[in-house]
């Protein structure tokens, strides 16, 4: 799931300013954000409360099932027009992926009230940590299921680096070297590392990626 | 020719010593810092914003060491440049008259003075040497034909003394296949940590230089412990440094000690003075 954090409020307030808006309407995000406890029903009622203090005026709000999918954005917002049409501008509490949709969806000035973190793994409630990069070229099979690219911090396919102490990573401490860990889960499966591993191919993970399944069904 | 490559092949100790390029444009001080280490060393190490921290660049640097006719060990870091820009430097440093090159990963940039900036880490310095090996045999990464190959010697870091050891040497393995021919050691303390990885590293065809930290003051022990990445100063040798009535003279007879050891161990010996350059020939034994 996309992990998000509250963005600071100062940001926030100083882009209703910029426009004079005196009156908004909350989007907020019934997948990541709601389980990031960022952008479910208690955040947005708290953001209200918060443009009350302002002086602020919430037109309404909803919980978008899927914010990031176009069309349901679109019907949602169609579900609450009267309050839309009186709002300034349109704060969104989701990832900046369900922020852009809104702003497709709805022709008013659209704001982030979020700031996107990654693609986090669920350690349990309310513990996220960064596995993955989506880099489009995955070594997890030569690594043991252990993603370098990501949680090396310095991204080295083939290390440890210079900084490893004692099987810790120089840079965050208090963790185990990713390459470390990946030597010791390779010997316990009894599988032989692979070598070096080789460059990585960039041009998978260059912006913005884009997949049409249609094309891809046609291929079979 | 590379005299660092001539010596080691032949067997020969080799003795080299580090200049760090200026924070600014200005090399008088380190031209006078070359001065003084140059006629104790067969070549000098030219570092790459080490630290992470914004300096002259290696390059220029060891361009200008050579001009003064000293062999210079080239550095690059994997940190700053992407495959395209490390791939010109090299072909930039073989046009210079560069020809020992020593590949590194690169301290995170959040330990540098610019920690805002983005750590590039395109290749990791096996890649890398793996792409100077093929430069050397006339063409670049994509395989494409050079006009005019590279004949680098190329050389890489260990850490004789970082656990787990099963790791580090199959790590080292892996650079030595790669192509790495001669290794820099981080500061060693533990001789007998300094022969387990000679005898381990010798018989695949690599050399290993080992390198001395000349520690002058409490300070350094500090600022080594809580700052330098994968260096840690055991409690016996802080001790002798603390407890000695003057610490740069105890630092120089220690080092003495050492570089005594590591001609007896290694290939050869890189004196790091941390400032104390002029004591370089004695820590040498080579009087002055
Ligand atoms: S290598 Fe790492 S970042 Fe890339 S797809 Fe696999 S897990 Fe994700
Ligand atoms: S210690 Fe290991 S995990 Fe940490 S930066 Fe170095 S190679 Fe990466």
């Amino acid at each position: 799931m996309i992990i998000t954090r509250p963005r600071d409020w100062s940001r926030i307030k100083a882009n209703l300013e910029s426009i004079g808006a005196r009156r908004v309407f909350l989007m907020g995000c019934g997948q990541c954000a709601t389980v990031a406890h960022t952008g479910g029903e208690p955040e947005l009622r708290e953001m209200a409360e918060r443009m009350a203090e302002v002086g602020v005026e919430v037109t309404g709000w909803t919980v978008g099932e899927v914010t990031c999918h176009l069309n349901g954005t679109r019907l949602e917002s169609r579900k609450h027009q009267e309050a839309i049409d009186a709002a300034d501008a349109v704060l969104v509490l989701a990832c900046g992926a369900g922020v852009q949709t809104t702003a497709d969806a709805i022709g008013k000035p659209v704001f982030p009230a979020l700031e996107s973190l990654f693609l986090g793994t669920v350690i349990r409630n309310g513990i996220f940590e960064e596995r993955c990069q989506t880099c489009g070229d995955c070594v997890l099979d030569q690594t043991a299921g252990i993603c370098p690219v990501t949680t090396c911090p310095k991204g080295l396919l083939n290390g440890p680096c210079g900084g490893m102490w004692d099987g810790m990573c120089e840079v965050l401490t208090d963790r185990e070297c990713t390459h470390v860990r990946i030597r010791k889960r390779l010997a316990e499966q009894g599988r032989a590392s692979k070598g070096t591993l080789a460059p990585k191919d960039f041009s998978t993970a260059l912006k913005p990626g884009a997949v049409d399944i249609h094309d891809r069904k046609a291929e079979r | 020719m590379s005299r660092l490559r001539d010596m080691l092949e032949a067997g020969e100790f080799v003795v080299t010593g580090e200049v760090a390029p200026p924070k600014g444009a200005d090399l008088t001080h380190m031209h006078a810092a070359v001065d003084l280490l140059a006629p104790h060393c067969h070549a000098l190490n030219v570092t790459d914003n080490q630290g992470a921290s914004l300096h002259l660049a290696s390059l220029a640097a060891s361009k200008a060491i050579l001009d003064r006719g000293i062999e210079p060990i080239f550095q690059q870091t994997c940190r700053d440049r992407n495959r395209l820009a490390l791939q010109s430097d090299l072909l930039a440093a073989w046009s210079l008259g560069l020809e020992n090159v020593l590949m590194v990963t690169g301290d995170d940039p959040r330990a540098g003075d610019h920690p805002n900036a983005k750590g590039v880490f395109d290749l990791d310095s096996t890649q890398l040497a793996q792409v100077a090996v093929g430069m050397n045999e006339g063409h670049d990464m994509m395989g494409h034909e050079l006009k005019g190959s590279t004949g680098f010697y190329i050389g890489g870091a260990m850490f004789p003394e970082a656990e787990p050891w099963d790791v580090q040497l199959a790590r080292t393995e892996q650079k030595i296949e790669a192509g790495i021919r001669f290794f820099q050691t981080q500061a060693i303390f533990d001789m007998a940590k300094l022969e387990r990885a000679v005898e381990a590293v010798r018989p695949l065809g690599a050399k290993i230089i080992a390198s001395v930290l000349v520690i002058k003051s409490p300070g350094v022990i500090r600022f080594v412990n809580e700052h330098l990445a994968g260096l840690m100063i055991p409690d016996a040798i802080a001790d002798r440094i603390r407890g000695a009535e003057d610490p740069a003279e105890e630092a120089i007879r220690l080092a003495a000690e050492q570089v005594r050891e590591i001609r007896q161990i290694a290939d050869g010996v890189h004196v790091m003075p941390l400032g104390l350059d002029r004591a370089i020939g004695r820590i040498l034994g080579e009087g002055a």
